[in-house]
C-alpha cells in the first residue's frame, strides 16, 4: 500500500479507562469511558468496544450525555474543544472551539444551550467553572467564546463539582469547605469544617461531593473516611449534616441512584457500599473488586451503576450489586518488573498486571486476555505494607514453560525468594504450576532464560543472581507409583570468581550460554558446562546482554553501564566493533537478525536498529519519547509487511512496542489509526452497527446520490469506508445485504415499495462501482485521513533519514594484520581474569 | 471500725491520670479556651502526690507553699439519671434519679443545681414533669403522685393513683390535666387545681375497641424471636407518631391511618427515651448503646413546603444507656446510667457565644458532701444513707517540691455511721474540734457527740430533738464548736447552744414575713458573731449571733449564691455566685468592700467567667488575711488581694514567675488570681492548718469502675 509514509511513534491502546467517569447511554446499552485522545463506547452486555470516537488532539477529559437528546453525547479535551458526537453510529456532529484547557466537562437539562467546564485561566492551580454558552448554528465548526465564571478557585477533578435538583445549584468542595451556589439567587454558600491541628480532624478534607437527585441533600465524601449528608444548606445558619461511616480510608467517589434512594460510595477497601435510605445500619456490599474504586456512574435508567478501578478496569455491576461485565484495559496500576514478553502462543502482550498476576494482554483488540494468578495470595490494599512482588518471568520451550519469580524483602537480611515453573496445559488451555522452589538463590535473581533451541531434547532454564552463581535448571522424571510426572531440578551451579551474576543469555542454536559476571562476560558450552571464553571490556558492568540471530548468530552483543554498546565475535573471540551508546533497552528481533537499542539522553530516549555484522544502524530514530524507555520488545507480525524502502524493512516482519517511564504502551506506525485497526475488528465494529444501520447501505448510497448535507457526508464517508472493507474481505463477502435487511426488525423498515427498488438498485450497482471507483476513492480517502490524522502521532517524533550517525562511524576498529590477530589470540586464550580478583 | 484506708490499695497508675487530665484539658478547651499546655499549679509551687491520704512537702519559698493530702479513698458513686424535664418558661431543669433525688438546674443561672429534693427508698421515680407552670410533679414505682415545693423545699403532698406502680406521666398541651399510666393497664386523669390534684376519671385497658393497632415489626437483625418492646412514643400536632423500640428503631406512623410512614433503623441496641422540641422541628432520642441521635425536620428541596424528617447527628457522649432526652431551644439535654447529665448546645440555635454554648457535663452535686475538723485532721463523708469518718494520714517526712511523700501513718477509717429509715441524707456537717456530728434527713435530725479514747471512738446520740427541729437543710458548727447552726426546710435559722454531751435550743430567727424560701448555705464568722445566709433566690442576710437579730441583708443578686465563707478578723463576707462573680462585703461596715468594688469596675477576666462549674466552697488562710481561696470541681484559685487584677490581655492561667529574674519582672506579670488544675475532679479543697491542705479528689474512672458494664461494641481496628 503506502510505503513512503513517514514513520511515527504512535500510542497503541492501553491508555487509561479510569480517567473519568465512565458514562452510560440512556438505555444502559453503551458504556463511554475517556481513552487517551478517543471515546470509547462499549457495549454493557458483551464487553466489546463497539465505537471508538476519535477527533481530539489531546486528552479527553470529560464525556456527558446530551441532557436534550439522548443520542448524543458531549465530550471536552485539553484541546480546548467541545465536541458534540452521535456515538450510534459513531458520527462527529459539532465541534465548539473554547480556546483553553478545559478540565472537565457537566451538562444540566435547564439552561439548554450551555454547558458548564472547569478551566484554568490565570495561574496553573486555580480552576473555574464557567458556564460556556453553544452558540446554534448549523455549520460544523463553531466558536464558543461567551464564557462566564461560575465559581472560583475549585478543585481541577469533576469529582469535587456536582450539580443538584436539576441545576438549581451547585456544589464544590475543596480542602475543608464546600460552596454551594444557587443560579436562582446567584448567591454562594460556603460551609467550612474545622481542620484544626488535633488528631480528631486533620483528615477531615473533602474529597468528593455528589447532589441528590430528588431532594435538596448533597452528600460529600472525606479525607477520614466518613460521608457527610449536608441539608438545609440554603440556610447558612440552619444547615445540619449526618455523618456515615464505614470506609477507614478516604472516600474516593460517591454517586446516588437514579431515584436517590440510595448512595453509593467506593474507596481504597474496593468494596462498593451501597447506603440505602442514607441510613447508617441500612448499607449492602459488594467487596473483592480488587482494586480502588475510583469513579463510580449511575445509569439513567437506573439498571446499571459502574465503578471505575485503579488497574484500568470498568466493572458493570446490576442494581442488585451483582457484577455482570468486566472491562479490562492494560493493568498500569503499579511498576513493571518483568518487562515485556510475548507469549509465543497467543502473541499477546505478557507483563506485570495488578498485584501478584502476569496479565496478558491482546494488542490487536487492545484488551486484556486474562490474567494468570502467580503468587495466589489475598492481596491486602494497605499503605506501607511490604508486599510479594513478582519480579521476573520468561517463556521456554515455545510457550511451554513459563518461569516466575517472586520475591518480598522486609528488610535487608530478610529475602523471601521463590522460583515457580508453570506448563501449558492443553486441556484446560492456561498455565499449571508444575514446580515451586523456594530460595532458588541467596540473593536477587537478576536474570532469567530458557534454552529455546529447536533440537534441544531437554527443557534447560537458567538463572542468575547476586549471590554470585547461576544455576542451571532442567526437566527431569519426578514420576513415582502414583503417577507419572516431571519437575525441574537443579543441574549445575556455575560461578566465576565471586562476582556477581547479572545478565545470561543462551544463544540461537542453544549450544552457548553466555553469563555476564559484573565487567566479565563467560561463554560456557551448554553440552557439558565447561567455560569456553570470557570477554572482558573493562567498561562497566554489563548491562544487557544477547546472542545474534540467523546470519549474525556468531555475534554477542553487551552494552555495559558506562555507555558502551559492545559486540564480539565468537569465532574469532575478538571485539568486532564497539560504540558509544548509553543504551537502555536492548531487544533482539525473534524474526530476523535486527536488534533494537534505545538510547536514553538528556532530551528523550532514541531508537537504533541494527545488525550486529555491520556497525552502522539501519535505522534511527531519533526522539522518539521525551521520558525513560523502560522495557521494549519485538511483536513478530500475522500478517507481514512488504515496506520497499530500506529504512523500514526493518518493521516489515514484527512490530516495536516500547513502555516509558510513565507507562504508556507506544510503537512505531506509518498508517492512519483507521489502518491500525485489524480486519476482526472491523468486522466486528460493522456488525456491531449492524442494527441500526442496515439503510445507511442504501438510504446513504441514495441521499449521497441526491447529495445532502454536511452531516451526511461524513455518515456516507464512514460508510463507504466500511463496506470497502466488506467487500475487501474474503470473510465478509458471504454476507449481502439481504441478511441484513431480514435480521432487521420490520417494525422499523419503511415501506417494502419504497425499499424495493432502492435495494435491487443498489445490489446491481455495487460490483460495478466498486470496482470502478476502488482506486480513486482509496486515494482519496488517505488524503483525507492524513490530513487530520494526526492527532494520534507525538508532536516531537521526526524522522533522521541520514543512516550514516557519525558517532557510530567513528568507533569502528580497525583492520588488523594477520599477525597482530594471531596475537591477539594467542592472549585472549590466557586466562587474565585473576588479575580482576586481586 | 471498719477496715482502713479502703482507696490505698485502688492503683493509680500514671496512664490513668494523664488519660483522665488530657480529657479534662479538653474539655476546658471546649469551655473557656484554655491554653492546654500550661502546666497547672506552678504558680502555687504546691505539686501534689498521687496517693491517697499521703503527704507531700513543698520547698519553702513563696506566698503558696503546701503539704496536700490528697485523698481519693471518698467512694461517692452518684446514682443514674432516670428522668429529665425541662420547664421552657423558668428555663429549669428537673432531673430526677433512680434514688429518688430530684434535682432542679437553673439553665439561665450557668446550670447550676440551685435546689434538690433528697431521695426515698420506696420512692423510685418513673416519671418527671411539669404542669401548670412551674409545678412539679413526679410518679413512681409506689403507685403515687407527688408534687414539690420548690420554695420551701419539701413535698407538698402525695397522692395514690390506685393502679399499681406508676410508669409514665404526661399534661396536656396547656398544662391543667395529668394523665399517668399505670401498671394494671389503666391510664387515669387528673386535674390539676391551684393547691393539689384532683381524679378525674379512668380510661381502661381497651380490650377491643383499639382505633388503630400500631404493629411494630419484630425482625431484628435477623433475631426474630426476640420480644420488641416500644420504650417511648411521642405524638406530634399533626398526627404523626413517633415510637422508639428496642430492636433500635426509631419509626413514624400516621395516627389517622395506623400505618407505618418511615422506619430508621439506628443501634443494635434499644432506643430508651425521645423528646421533642416545642415546636416540633426536632427532636432527640437516647440509646442504649449511650448514643443521642438528633432528628429533624428538613424541607426536601428548598422550594416546596414538603418537608421530611432526617436524622443529623449523633453524639457520643455517654458509656451507658441514655435513660431519660430532653430538647430545649437551643440545646439537648441526655442522662443515664454513667450518672452524667449532658447538655449539648444546638450552635445553630446559639445566638452569642456564651455559657449556652459550651458542652456540659454535670457528674458532682453543685453542694459539699464533705465536712472537716481541721483539729483532730477528721473528714466526714456523705453518702446516701450513711457517713463516713475518716482520719488523715501523717508523714513525718520532707521533700522537695512535687515529691510525693511515704506516709508513716494510713489513714483511718473511724466510723462507719448509717442511717435509719429510708430516706437519704440531705446534710452533715463535723464540728472543727472533731467531737460533733449532725445530720439530718427528710424527716429527723441527728446530733452526735464523739468521744475519743486513744484508739477507741465511742458515739453517743443525743436524744430528745426538738419538735420544730424535724428536718434541716443546712447544718453548719462554730468554729468554737459552741454553737450550731441549723437551716430548716421551713425557711427558719436555729441556733443552738452546745453544751458537754447536751444542747441548749438559744434562738430560732424566723423568715421574713411572705417568704417561705429555704435558707441553703450557711456562713459563721470565726469569731462567732455573725452568721450569714443565703436562699435560693433571694440576697443573704446576715444575722447578728450575739444580740440575735438581723443585721443586715446583702443586695439580691441575679444569679443564685453558690459559696458563702466570712473572712477572720475583717468579718468580710466572701459570696461567689454562679456567673462566677466574686463578691466582697464588710459585714461591719454594711457596705462591699473597696476591692470588690474594684474588682466589678474592672471585671473579672473574661476566661474566668467563661468557666462552667461553680465555686463550691470558699476559705481562708489564718495567717495571711489578703487571700481567699476557692475552688470548683476542676480548679483550686487563691486570689491575692494586694495584687493587681488580671485584664482581658494577660493570661488567666499560670502566668509563670520567672525564677531567676528581678523581683520587679515577677511583680509586673504576677496578678491576684493564682489557679491550679492539678486536682480534679475536686469535690473538696481546706486548708488543715497554715501549711496543709487537704484536698477530695473523685476520679470519673474510679466512679465508671462500679457502675454495670456497658454494652459491648466492637471498634474498628481492634
Amino acid at each position: 500500500m503506502v510505503e513512503e509514509e513517514s514513520l511515527r511513534v504512535v500510542r497503541c491502546g492501553g491508555s487509561e479507562l479510569n480517567f473519568r467517569r465512565a458514562v452510560f447511554s440512556a438505555d444502559s446499552k453503551y458504556i463511554f469511558c475517556v481513552s487517551g485522545d478517543f471515546v470509547k463506547v462499549y457495549s454493557t452486555a458483551t464487553e466489546e468496544c463497539v465505537h471508538i470516537l476519535h477527533g481530539h488532539r489531546n486528552l479527553v477529559t470529560g464525556i456527558q450525555l446530551n441532557p436534550n437528546n439522548h443520542l448524543q453525547l458531549y465530550s471536552c479535551s485539553f484541546d480546548g474543544t467541545i465536541k458534540l458526537w452521535d456515538y450510534v453510529d459513531g458520527i462527529l456532529i459539532k465541534t465548539f472551539t473554547v480556546g483553553c484547557k478545559l478540565h472537565a466537562l457537566f451538562t444540566v437539562s435547564r439552561p439548554e444551550d450551555s454547558v458548564f467546564v472547569i478551566i484554568n485561566k490565570e495561574k496553573p492551580d486555580i480552576f473555574q467553572l464557567v458556564s460556556v454558552k453553544l452558540p446554534k448554528s448549523s455549520s460544523q465548526e463553531l466558536e464558543a467564546k461567551e464564557l462566564s465564571i461560575v465559581l472560583d478557585y475549585i478543585n481541577q477533578s469533576p469529582k469535587c463539582i456536582a450539580f443538584g435538583n436539576e441545576g438549581e445549584y451547585v456544589a464544590a468542595v475543596r480542602d475543608f469547605y464546600l460552596s454551594v451556589y444557587f443560579f436562582k439567587k446567584k448567591t454562594t454558600s460556603r460551609f467550612t469544617l474545622s481542620s484544626s491541628r488535633n488528631k480528631k480532624h486533620s483528615k477531615n478534607n473533602f474529597t468528593c461531593v455528589a447532589c441528590h437527585p430528588k431532594e435538596d441533600c448533597i452528600a460529600s465524601g472525606h479525607m477520614d473516611g466518613k460521608i457527610r449528608l449536608w441539608r438545609n444548606f440554603n440556610d447558612d445558619k440552619k444547615y445540619t449534616y449526618t455523618c456515615l461511616h464505614w470506609h477507614h480510608d478516604m472516600v474516593m467517589d460517591l454517586a446516588f441512584s437514579v431515584t436517590g434512594n440510595s448512595l453509593l460510595s467506593g474507596g481504597r477497601e474496593s468494596v462498593l457500599v451501597e447506603w440505602r435510605d442514607a441510613a447508617e445500619k441500612n448499607k449492602e456490599f459488594l467487596p473483592r473488586l480488587g482494586a480502588t474504586i475510583e469513579h463510580i456512574s449511575v445509569s439513567p435508567a437506573g439498571d446499571l451503576f459502574c465503578t471505575s478501578h485503579s488497574d484500568n478496569k470498568i466493572i458493570v455491576i446490576q442494581r442488585n450489586l451483582e457484577a455482570s461485565a468486566v472491562i479490562q484495559g492494560l493493568v498500569k496500576d503499579r511498576s513493571i518488573f518483568t518487562g515485556l514478553m510475548v507469549d509465543p502462543r497467543t502473541k499477546a502482550l505478557v507483563l506485570n498486571g495488578k498485584p501478584g498476576h502476569l496479565q496478558f494482554y491482546s494488542l490487536q483488540s487492545d484488551k486484556q486476555l486474562y490474567n494468570l494468578d502467580i503468587i495466589q495470595q489475598e492481596y491486602i490494599n494497605d499503605y506501607g505494607l511490604i508486599q510479594i512482588e513478582l519480579t521476573k518471568a520468561a517463556f521456554g520451550c515455545f510457550g511451554n514453560w513459563l518461569a516466575t519469580v517472586e520475591q518480598r524483602q522486609e528488610k535487608e537480611a530478610e529475602l523471601e525468594l521463590q522460583m515457580k515453573l508453570w506448563l501449558f496445559s492443553k486441556k484446560t488451555q492456561g498455565f499449571i504450576l508444575n514446580t515451586k522452589i523456594n530460595m532458588p538463590h541467596e540473593d536477587h535473581i537478576t536474570a532469567l532464560c530458557f534454552c529455546n533451541a529447536e533440537k534441544s531434547e531437554q527443557p534447560t532454564l537458567v538463572t542468575a543472581s547476586k549471590d554470585g552463581h547461576f544455576k542451571v535448571w532442567i526437566l527431569t522424571d519426578d514420576s513415582d507409583i502414583y503417577k507419572k510426572a516431571v519437575g525441574w531440578t537443579c543441574d549445575f551451579v556455575g560461578s566465576y570468581h565471586k562476582y556477581q551474576a547479572t545478565n545470561c543469555c543462551f544463544s540461537e542454536d542453544g549450544s552457548l550460554l553466555a553469563v555476564s559476571f559484573e565487567e566479565i562476560v563467560t561463554i560456557w558450552d551448554s553440552a557439558t558446562w565447561e567455560l569456553r571464553c570470557t570477554f572482558c571490556q573493562r567498561a562497566g558492568k554489563i548491562r544487557h546482554l544477547c546472542f545474534g540471530r540467523l546470519t549474525c548468530s556468531k555475534y554477542l552483543l553487551g552494552a555495559t553501564e558506562n555507555g558502551i554498546l559492545c559486540c564480539w565475535n565468537l569465532l574469532s573471540c575478538a571485539l568486532e566493533w564497539s560504540a558509544k551508546l548509553n543504551v537502555r533497552v536492548m531487544e533482539p528481533d525473534p524474526n530476523s537478525e535486527n536488534i533494537a537499542a534505545v538510547s536514553q539522553s538528556s532530551v528523550g530516549s532514541d531508537l537504533f536498529i541494527f545488525k550486529p555484522s555491520e556497525p552502522r544502524p539501519l535505522y534511527i530514530q531519533k526522539n522518539i519519547s521525551r521520558e525513560e524507555v523502560q522495557w521494549g520488545v519485538f511483536v513478530p507480525r500475522d500478517v507481514p509487511e512488504s515496506f520497499t524502502s530500506e529504512a523500514y524493512q526493518w518493521l516489515n516482519r514484527s512490530q516495536f512496542y516500547f513502555l516509558t517511564k510513565s507507562q504508556s504502551l507506544l510503537t512505531f506506525s506509518t498508517k492512519s489509526p483507521e489502518e491500525k485497526l485489524t480486519p476482526t475488528s472491523k468486522q466486528l465494529l460493522a456488525e456491531e452497527s449492524l442494527p441500526t444501520t442496515p439503510f445507511y447501505f442504501i438510504l446513504g448510497k441514495h441521499r449521497q446520490q441526491q447529495g445532502f448535507s454536511p452531516c451526511w457526508k461524513t455518515s456516507r464517508f464512514l460508510n463507504e469506508t466500511s463496506k470497502n472493507e466488506l467487500v475487501q474481505l474474503p470473510l465478509t463477502e458471504n454476507i449481502p445485504a439481504i441478511n441484513e435487511l431480514l435480521h432487521t426488525p420490520a417494525h422499523v423498515l419503511p415501506p417494502a415499495s419504497f425499499l424495493c427498488s432502492m435495494f435491487v438498485n443498489s445490489l446491481l450497482l455495487s460490483r460495478e462501482t466498486e470496482s470502478a471507483k476502488e482506486i480513486p476513492e482509496d486515494i482519496d480517502m488517505e488524503e483525507e485521513k492524513e490530513s487530520d490524522d494526526s492527532d494520534e502521532e507525538n508532536d516531537f517524533s521526526e524522522k533522521v533519514q541520514d543512516t550514516n550517525d557519525p558517532d557510530l562511524g567513528e568507533d569502528i576498529i580497525h583492520q588488523l594484520s594477520k599477525a597482530e590477530e594471531k596475537e591477539l589470540r594467542k592472549f585472549r586464550k590466557v586466562d587474565y581474569s585473576w588479575m580482576a580478583s586481586l | 471500725m471498719a477496715a482502713a484506708e479502703r482507696g490505698a490499695a485502688r492503683p493509680t497508675g500514671d496512664n490513668r491520670t494523664s488519660r483522665r487530665r488530657r480529657r479534662r484539658r479538653e474539655h476546658c478547651l471546649r469551655t473557656s479556651g484554655l491554653e492546654p499546655g500550661a502546666l497547672p499549679g506552678q504558680s502555687m509551687r504546691a505539686r501534689a502526690h498521687v496517693w491517697p491520704g499521703r503527704r507531700e512537702a513543698g520547698a519553702a519559698r513563696g506566698m503558696g507553699e503546701f503539704k496536700v493530702h490528697r485523698v481519693r479513698f471518698f467512694n461517692y458513686v452518684p446514682s443514674g439519671i432516670r428522668c429529665v424535664a425541662y420547664n421552657n418558661q423558668s428555663n429549669r431543669l428537673a432531673v430526677s434519679r433512680t434514688d429518688g433525688t430530684v434535682e432542679i438546674y437553673n439553665l439561665s443561672a450557668n446550670y447550676f443545681q440551685e435546689k434538690f429534693f433528697p431521695g426515698h427508698e420506696s420512692r423510685a421515680t418513673e416519671a418527671l414533669c411539669w404542669a401548670a407552670g412551674q409545678r412539679l410533679f413526679s410518679a413512681g414505682l409506689n403507685g403515687e403522685i407527688i408534687e414539690y415545693d420548690l420554695q420551701a423545699l419539701n413535698i407538698k403532698y402525695a397522692v395514690d393513683a390506685f393502679g399499681g406502680p406508676i410508669w409514665s406521666m404526661t399534661t396536656n398541651p396547656s398544662g391543667s390535666q395529668l394523665l399517668v399510666g399505670c401498671e394494671d393497664g389503666s391510664v387515669k386523669l387528673f386535674q390539676i387545681t391551684p393547691d393539689k390534684i384532683q381524679f378525674e376519671r379512668n380510661f381502661d385497658r381497651q380490650k377491643r375497641s383499639t382505633i388503630h393497632k400500631m404493629i411494630v415489626d419484630r425482625q431484628y437483625m435477623g433475631v426474630s424471636k426476640r420480644k420488641c418492646i416500644v420504650w417511648a412514643v411521642a405524638f406530634l400536632s399533626d398526627g404523626t407518631v413517633i415510637s422508639a423500640d428496642s430492636a433500635g428503631k426509631v419509626q413514624f406512623w400516621d395516627s389517622a391511618t395506623g400505618t407505618l410512614v418511615k422506619s430508621h433503623l439506628i443501634t443494635n441496641a434499644d432506643v430508651q427515651s425521645i423528646a421533642v422540641a416545642d415546636q416540633e422541628d426536632s427532636f432527640v432520642v437516647g440509646t442504649a448503646e449511650g448514643t443521642v441521635f438528633h432528628f429533624q425536620l428538613v424541607p426536601v428541596t428548598s422550594n416546596s413546603n414538603e418537608k421530611q424528617w432526617v436524622r443529623t447527628k449523633p453524639f457520643q457522649h455517654h458509656t451507658h444507656d441514655v435513660r431519660a432526652v430532653a430538647h430545649s431551644p437551643t440545646a439537648l439535654i441526655s442522662g443515664g446510667t454513667d450518672t452524667h447529665l449532658v447538655i449539648r448546645p444546638l450552635m445553630e440555635k446559639v445566638e452569642v457565644k456564651n455559657y449556652d454554648a459550651a458542652l456540659r457535663k454535670i457528674t458532682f452535686p453543685h453542694r459539699r458532701l464533705i465536712s472537716c475538723s481541721k483539729k483532730r485532721q477528721l473528714l466526714l463523708f456523705q453518702f446516701a444513707h450513711h457517713l463516713e469518718l475518716w482520719r488523715l494520714g501523717s508523714t513525718v517526712a520532707t521533700g522537695k517540691n512535687g515529691d510525693t511523700l511515704p506516709l508513716s501513718k494510713n489513714a483511718d477509717h473511724l466510723l462507719h455511721l448509717k442511717t435509719k429509715g429510708p430516706e437519704n441524707i440531705i446534710c452533715s456537717s463535723i464540728s472543727p474540734c472533731g467531737s460533733w456530728i449532725a445530720y439530718s434527713t427528710a424527716s429527723r435530725f441527728f446530733l452526735c457527740r464523739l468521744n475519743y479514747e486513744h484508739d477507741n471512738i465511742s458515739l453517743k446520740r443525743v436524744s430528745k430533738m426538738p419538735a420544730f427541729l424535724r428536718s434541716a437543710l443546712q447544718i453548719l458548727f462554730s468554729e468554737d464548736s459552741t454553737k450550731l447552726f441549723v437551716a430548716s426546710n421551713q425557711g427558719s435559722l436555729h441556733v443552738m447552744q452546745l453544751v458537754e454531751g447536751s444542747f441548749k435550743h438559744l434562738h430560732a430567727f424566723q423568715p421574713l414575713s411572705g417568704t417561705v424560701e429555704a435558707m441553703c448555705l450557711l456562713a459563721v464568722s470565726p469569731d462567732g458573731n455573725w452568721l450569714a445566709a443565703s436562699g435560693t433566690s433571694a440576697g443573704v442576710h446576715v444575722y447578728n449571733v450575739k444580740q440575735l437579730k438581723l443585721h443586715c441583708t446583702v443586695p439580691a443578686y441575679n444569679f443564685p449564691v453558690t459559696a458563702l465563707a466570712i473572712a477572720p478578723s475583717t468579718n468580710n463576707l466572701v459570696i461567689a455566685h454562679s456567673d462566677q462573680q466574686v463578691f466582697e462585703y464588710s459585714i461591719p461596715d454594711k457596705q462591699y468592700t473597696e476591692w470588690s468594688r474594684a474588682v466589678q469596675k474592672q471585671g473579672f477576666h473574661h476566661l474566668w467567667l467563661q468557666r462552667d462549674t461553680p465555686i463550691t466552697h470558699i476559705s481562708f488562710h489564718p495567717k495571711r488575711p489578703m487571700h481567699i481561696l476557692l475552688h470548683d470541681a476542676y480548679m483550686f484559685c487563691i486570689i491575692d488581694k494586694s495584687l493587681p487584677l488580671p485584664s482581658d490581655k494577660t493570661l488567666l492561667y499560670n502566668p509563670l514567675p520567672p525564677m531567676n529574674e528581678s523581683d520587679v519582672v515577677r511583680r509586673r506579670t504576677a496578678h491576684a488570681f493564682k489557679i491550679s488544675k492539678i486536682y480534679k475532679p475536686l469535690l473538696f479543697l481546706d486548708l488543715l492548718d497554715e501549711r496543709t491542705l487537704v484536698a477530695v479528689e473523685r476520679p470519673l474512672d474510679d466512679i465508671i469502675a462500679q457502675l454495670p458494664p456497658p454494652i459491648k461494641k466492637k471498634k474498628f481496628g481492634t
